[in-house]
């Protein structure tokens, strides 16, 4: 068990995202102010097109609020470049995507490297990295299968690795359980919080799965882009 | 990098189609750069050969060896020019010759060129009188070493005392000789453009090794504009029909290979829309479109180069195969090497149709969608 940084994971203060509709304007985000302990693992609920995966892409660096500031890891990264958020998506947060959307022409491992490949390469580092988060995840024999040649579940695992393998502040699990059964669903829960909490890390979790919520040590409730502590 | 490598190995029926395609016009494109290459070194290596540094026509003449004459004086004229350390009188006449044997109507096309000055691959000492070296590939007319052929009407002997590789002048077999022998061929079959003695058709100025720049413009304004000199490869290039088989081959070629462009412009386009998911992800994770876009470079690249060096095999195998004679086709290194590259920067251009679309890749698509 690590100590966690006193250093919140993720700070947002009145956060407002609109897109623009024609002659109109959408609010997807309005005034969300969240904030995210180190080790902290919060799940984020609420009904299609409330604003989750607004909240997540722009707590992960992927889009730009239109107004407020985010703050990851002591990071202020409201006013980055497309070239440093890119930078810091590739350091600072993991993702773990709805789909799990493992690379399918690489192995599991090679899944897990690929992150290190993105950037200034660290090579044996990562690798060993690599390999240690696949012992970790009970995946070592599983290495190097391709996606195709894995279950449901390790799939998800190795989509967790590979969220893991740039040691983030936060990761953001976008919908983990929706394509598993109950009890597989509550396995992939139950490991993600092992993980989280082992490493000291901060996870938001979006999702829809009300079984799934003890799993997480904060419940928000998101309704028309507005946050409900 | 690395991911697009492992892709194009582990996925190579993804990219079958686009390497199929290349190949094809990799190999068009050697095809008629090989038989380029072949027409011209068939029409000009005689000329390429001269081992000068210019050549020197009268100025009437345009460029022409059978038109031009350069007298004694007109020589002294270029032989007193500073830099001029030497030169070569050259003469040719193109006759019909008949070997041994054969009908009276078999003729095989040759020239006879007289020389002073060696060209590669000849003797400094010219051959006697009656004597000649034959091109190589007139040993596929049946010409023998030892063997007299009768030239022109006049059945004009002269004996074949050995070889001498790629020296035919515009599609016809070179005969090499002294000058004494061409002007005595050239007499008994021309009785129209009998030369007065000393005077030739050309003249190969050799020049001094640190001479003057300017060669060429300096001997003809020493001989008051009677003459036109032009570097070795400038009178070969000025020899009939060689600008236009350029041209005209130049632009299949050029056509090929903006087919290629197209090819694989649409190809990876194509392959980039099947990827917006694949590239959404790996935004998300960290890449930035520089990367993604390099690694679409690099799969086109390694597809460009296997389609060329398949089709440099297959130029090869052209080379090896078809019968020498039936098909001026020459294929070289360099030709090869011109080709891929020209093609390499086709194919990198055709890349470029899918930069926007991948700078367009939004990270944001990843999160809820699949690959």
């Amino acid at each position: 068990m690590t100590h966690p940084d006193p250093t919140p994971a993720l700070q947002m203060t009145a956060v407002r995202k609109v897109y623009p509709m024609g002659d109109s304007e959408v609010v997807a985000l309005d005034h969300a102010t969240l904030t995210v302990g180190a080790d902290e693992i919060v799940a984020l609920v609420g009904p299609s097109g409330s604003g989750k995966t607004t909240l997540c892409t722009i707590a992960g660096g992927i889009l730009s609020p239109t107004a407020g500031q985010v703050v990851v890891g002591g990071r202020d990264i409201t006013g980055y470049s497309s070239k440093q958020l890119t930078e810091f998506r590739r350091t600072t947060v993991g993702f773990v995507f709805q789909s799990v959307n493992l690379i399918p022409f690489l192995t599991a491992r090679e899944n897990l490297l690929v992150v290190d490949e993105m950037g200034r390469r660290t090579g044996a580092a990562a690798r060993r990295r690599a390999d240690q988060l696949l012992g970790e995840l009970d995946l070592s024999d599983r290495a190097g299968n391709l996606p195709s040649q894995l279950s449901g579940g390790q799939r998800q695992r190795v989509a967790i690795g590979r969220a893991l393998m740039n040691e983030p502040t936060l990761v953001l699990f976008d919908e983990p359980t929706s394509a598993l059964d109950t009890a597989l669903g509550d396995q992939v829960m139950a490991l993600i919080r092992h993980e989280m909490k082992s490493r000291g890390t901060a996870a938001i979790v979006v999702t829809h799965d009300e079984r799934i919520l003890h799993y997480a040590d904060r419940v928000v409730h998101i309704t028309d882009g507005r946050l409900d502590a | 990098m690395r991911l697009a490598l492992r892709e194009l190995f582990r996925r190579p029926g993804r990219f079958l189609t686009a390497g199929a395609i290349l190949t094809l016009l990799a190999s068009l494109v050697m095809l008629f750069g090989g038989i380029l290459d072949g027409l011209l070194d068939n029409s000009t290596a005689g000329v390429r050969a001269q081992r000068g540094d210019a050549l020197v026509f009268s100025a009437q003449a345009k460029e022409s060896f059978l038109r031009s004459r350069i007298d004694r004086g007109l020589r002294a004229q270029v032989e007193a020019v500073p830099g001029v350390a030497r030169t070569g009188g050259i003469g040719i006449v193109q006759l019909g010759a008949r070997l041994p044997d054969a009908g009276p109507r078999d003729l095989v096309d040759t020239v006879l060129f007289g020389y002073e000055v060696a060209p590669r691959g000849l003797p400094d000492t010219p051959p006697a009188e009656g004597e000649v070296i034959a091109d190589d590939t007139l040993r596929d007319q049946g010409v023998e070493r030892g063997m007299v052929l009768r030239l022109g009407p006049a059945r004009s002997p002269v004996t074949v005392i050995g070889f001498v590789e790629r020296t035919n002048y515009l599609g016809q077999g070179a005969l090499w000789g002294s000058p004494v022998t061409w002007r005595t061929v050239l007499t008994a079959n021309r009785p129209d453009e009998i030369l007065p003695a000393d005077t030739f058709q050309s003249l190969v100025v050799v020049s001094e090794p640190s001479g003057p720049g300017g060669l060429a413009a300096a001997i003809d304004a020493a001989t008051g504009g009677a003459t036109r000199t032009l570097t070795v490869e400038a009178a070969a290039d000025a020899l009939p029909g060689v600008k236009e088989q350029r041209a005209t081959f130049g632009q299949i070629i050029n056509t090929i290979v903006f087919v290629a462009l197209v090819v694989v412009g649409l190809f990876f386009a194509l392959l980039t829309v099947e990827r917006m998911g694949l590239y959404g992800v790996l935004k998300a994770i960290g890449a930035s479109s520089r990367t993604l876009f390099a690694g679409l470079v690099v799969q086109a690249a390694v597809v460009t180069i296997s389609a060329c060096v398949i089709a440099g095999a297959l130029a090869v195998l052209v080379d090896v195969t078809v019968p020498a004679g039936s098909l001026p086709f020459a294929i070289s290194v360099g030709r090869f090497a011109t080709s891929t590259v020209t093609l390499l920067v086709a194919a990198i251009a055709g890349c470029a149709f899918s930069l926007r679309r991948v700078l367009r890749v939004d990270p944001a698509s990843a999160i809820g969608g699949s690959l």
